[in-house]
């Protein structure tokens, strides 16, 4: 097959772009015939900007291109680790050479010595001080150390690195999953997906769509609201970025830990709904409002079914904490809020449904039918300011996939309980290396960020095949399904879920057995749906030949 | 000037409400004067809330009270929205100045 | 002949990326560093310090401004995207008196709702986007004279006044706090509340109906 073994689509982005068609795309982008201009280069700024990437690019794509999977899946997990590995250097310290009065008591002996900026009771001076009294090792380290962690006393450095954490998150969601997104499009629909951009599976498909839209005209349409048109797209993507501000990683893991998390999401998400409208607004285009409008409407009516359904869990928990849904959900695969009760595991499935609908997801993507309205809200919209909202919206699904994530299914925690991590104490308590492996083993296994951001990835995955296998629904359809049966649905299963807490704090044993056996039923059920997943994808995978073809299989490498 | 005390709070209360009290009366467009009537209710708002923060005692009672003056504005600005929307089915405008069917 | 011409848009616009970037993140900066470390935490914290003072500025100057342009604004729905600015100042307003709850309901519900509902109306209503209904200059200037009497009497009694009560952040209250009022205290205006949202939309549903 020539198309595939021709060398050129193993090559890097850069010689793609030195192609000589495409360079004049770049360069002269703006030479349109009723226009006539010289030749066109860019400015200063921009070339070295350029330059610089073009550098870094040439550099690492070779890298990349050969060790592509494995660097993905160990920056994931090198980031977990690294991440509770910091607290348990901590705690070696404090133990080892501190002679453990670093710390409060029994701070360090505790199974998880997590410590994040919320919790950071004692500031990085005190340390610096019972360091140098210490003495020998300990002197030497506090200087050092001194001047290397001058700055982070301040809260506000703390704060701005937390920051850059949120923002490279709100930046490399979105690269991911629409790499991701096309790849699944494309086996869904027996093709590949990317290939070529920067080898491995087109993993640099992401970049290249980023440089793209960079380089695009920026277009104003001619009577639009200039002032409107060109802030839409900051309203929609600052809403998404202070999601994250509230979204808890880990028992200690967050940027701020609020008290009112779940409520605060859903107002920012909610102001997301007046971007959308700005947007079409602005646009002086009918197809734009006409989009915006109908999109506003399916957000805002969607909002109802979601915010109430997010609230059948905290009735079961009692606190709209996020950290704390989470931490009432540490007990193992029982003990998640999906499976605690039938009308719980309802409001998973509507909460699932109003989410898709809140984030204009297929198969509620009127407002961006492509076939309808071109591109419904952001029609008019190019380059960069459409890749604000691209991002935005992959942004708000990570964050509902998360929320799901922590109020039904468990959170940061791993299906095993936590009661079984005390398997680990010993390695733990003998200190050293293996106390570093033992507590590692503990987050790996039991509790961690890893978790929450695999139930995350594996429900933004479920969103994008929801969104390539259901055909559109049309928007009366839509709010016939919002208002006529997820609006009631909901209120059933509030009313339900409040009588069934409500009979949980009688203290009768016989509903504690039922609900206990209600209980473990739903578990299963929740694994065998999760078992199934897997098990369907073997089965087809080696029965490949027999479902899909001999043609299909021998043409397509990977198919 | 640097301690942000309770009349920080209730001047910034004070502007928010004149610019309600300016905007309903200079604007002719009945969505307008609406918005004027969401300023000088935000305004209630940050006033009780600052009342109950710094006056308030650990006491809720000024955020019970926001919270109803949230609820009742919303409210009220759906069914003027509405009327303003049946106004304009009969009289093609929205301007005030114009539904003087009434004026004797 | 042809000159060249150099396309500084690029420049210009990975510069207003990298502000765009730094607005965005000092935005939850602002959010964060209100109460102190922990938000959720409202026992009484230090009153004053230079930052807290810089946010109450901030925020505060933010909401006059936008107060401002909702006055000044010509556009329709200018006015209501300055109303937008508006709502969530007063939210960040109220993260800043620590009524957390308080400001994300604000959010929810005035900016994800209230707000919409005006703009649905000013669409609906609009004949086109650069419609202005001027009132003649004179009543203008009149009403300006008369909020601005207002505006200097109400900040001079305000600022002249002194409050019963310990001045200074007091311990406020929390989450719990304010369910148990709802239930207990303020149980009866709470259904009327509610029974007051059904006539709204029985209302409101009547009014849009459409005459067969």
């Amino acid at each position: 097959m020539r198309w595939i073994d021709s060398a050129w689509y193993h090559k890097p982005l850069l010689h793609y772009i030195d192609d000589p068609g495409a360079r004049d795309v770049i360069v002269t982008r703006f030479s349109v015939p009723w226009q006539p201009r010289g030749p066109v280069s860019n400015g200063i700024i921009a070339q070295g900007v350029i330059g610089v990437a073009r550098l870094t690019y040439s550099v690492a794509a070779p890298v990349f291109s050969r060790f592509a999977g494995l660097i993905l899946i160990g920056a994931v997990v090198g980031t977990c680790l690294a991440v509770w590995a910091h607290s348990l250097i901590f705690g070696f310290v404090d133990a080892h050479i501190l002679g453990g009065t670093a710390f409060p008591a029994g701070y360090a002996a505790q199974p998880f010595a997590y410590f994040s900026p919320s919790t950071w009771g004692l500031s990085p001076s005190v340390i610096l001080v019972r360091l140098e009294a210490a003495g020998g090792l300990g002197a030497a380290m506090s200087g050092v150390l001194q001047y290397l962690t001058w700055p982070v006393q301040f809260g506000f450095v703390r704060d701005v690195i937390g920051l850059g954490a949120i923002f490279g998150l709100f930046n490399i969601i979105p690269i991911y999953t629409i790499w991701w997104e096309r790849k699944v499009a494309g086996r869904i629909q027996s093709r590949l997906g990317p290939m070529r951009v920067g080898g491995w599976h087109g993993w640099a498909q992401s970049f290249a769509d980023g440089i793209k839209l960079l380089l695009k005209e920026d277009l104003v349409p001619k009577d639009a609201d200039t002032v409107l048109f060109r802030t839409a797209p900051y309203f929609a993507i600052i809403p998404s970025i202070l999601a994250f501000v509230a979204l808890p990683f880990g028992t200690s893991y967050m940027f701020r830990e609020l008290d009112v998390a779940l409520v605060f999401i859903l107002g920012v998400l909610g102001v997301e709904v007046m971007s959308v409208i700005m947007a079409g607004w602005a646009s002086n285009n009918k197809w734009s409002i006409y989009g915006a409008m109908r999109e506003a409407c399916q957000m805002v009516s969607y909002e109802i079914p979601l915010s109430m359904s997010l609230l059948i869990p905290v009735v079961c928990v009692g606190s709209m904490s996020l950290t704390t849904v989470g931490e009432a959900q540490s007990e193992g695969w029982f003990s998640w809020l999906a499976f605690s009760n039938p009308f719980i595991f309802a409001a998973f499935v509507s909460y699932f449904i109003a989410s898709l609908a809140s984030v204009k997801r297929a198969p509620f993507d009127l407002p961006e039918a492509e076939s309808e309205l071109v591109a419904g809200f952001h029609t008019e919209y190019s380059g960069l300011r459409w890749s604000m909202f691209f991002f935005a919206e992959y942004a708000a699904m990570f964050v509902i996939a998360a929320l799901a994530s922590i109020l039904f299914l468990g959170g940061w925690h791993s299906p095993l309980p936590m009661s079984w991590a005390g398997v680990f104490d010993g390695w733990v308590a003998s200190g050293g290396m293996l106390g570093l492996v033992g507590a590692g083993m503990k987050g790996l296994l039991f509790s961690g960020p890893i978790w929450l951001m695999f139930k995350a990835v594996f429900l933004l995955y479920v969103q994008i095949w929801l969104r390539w296998t259901l055909p559109r629904v049309r928007i009366d359809q839509v709010l016939y399904a919002c208002i006529q049966v997820l609006l009631p649905l909901t209120m059933l299963l509030l009313l339900g879920t409040t009588l069934w807490v409500w009979a949980s704090t009688s203290d009768s044993s016989a509903w504690a057995m039922f609900d206990s056996i209600v209980t473990r039923i739903l578990g299963v059920i929740g694994i065998v749906m999760a078992l199934a997943f897997p098990s369907i994808a073997v089965y087809g995978f080696y029965n490949r030949r027999r479902l899909v073809g001999n043609l299909a299989v021998d043409a397509m490498p990977g198919s | 000037m640097l301690t942000i005390g309770l009349t920080h709070y209730l001047v910034v209360a004070a502007v928010l409400f004149c610019a309600g009290v300016f905007v309903m009366m200079t604007k002719r467009n009945a969505i307008g004067i609406l918005i004027g009537v969401e300023l000088v209710l935000n305004s209630t708002g940050v006033n009780l809330i600052a009342f109950d923060r710094y006056v308030g005692q650990g006491r809720v009672d000024g955020q019970i009270m926001a919270l109803f003056v949230i609820v009742l504005a919303a409210a009220e600005a759906a069914l003027a929205v509405g009327i303003c929307i049946n106004v304009y089915k009969n009289l093609a405008t929205v301007d005030v100045d114009s539904a003087r069917d009434l004026r004797g | 002949m042809e000159r060249r011409t150099t396309n500084r848009v690029l420049g210009r616009r990975l510069i207003l990326m990298a502000l765009a970037c730094a607005f965005c993140g000092a935005t939850p900066l602002l959010a964060g560093e209100a109460g102190g470390e922990r938000i959720g935490v409202t026992t009484a914290s230090a009153p004053g310090g230079l930052l807290e003072a810089l946010l109450f500025y901030g925020v505060a100057g933010s909401a006059v401004v936008s107060a401002l342009a909702v006055c000044f604004c010509k556009n329709i729905v200018r006015m209501a995207v300055a109303l937008l600015l508006t709502l969530c100042s007063v939210a960040m307003l109220y993260f800043l008196l620590a009524a957390n709850f308080l400001g994300a309901i604000q959010l929810i519900v005035y900016a994800g709702g209230t707000l919409l509902l005006l703009v649905f109306g000013v669409m609906l209503t609009s004949k086109s986007p650069w419609a202005r209904f001027e009132p003649p200059k004179r009543e203008v200037f009149a009403a300006g004279a008369v909020c601005a009497v207002m505006l200097f009497s109400l900040v001079m009694v305000l600022s002249r006044s002194t409050w019963s009560g310990p001045e200074g952040a007091v311990s406020g209250a929390s989450m719990a706090d304010l369910g148990h009022a709802l239930m207990t205290t303020y149980l009866v205006p709470f259904e009327i509340a509610g029974v007051l949202l059904m006539i709204v939309m029985v209302g409101a549903a009547h009014l849009a109906r459409q005459d067969k």
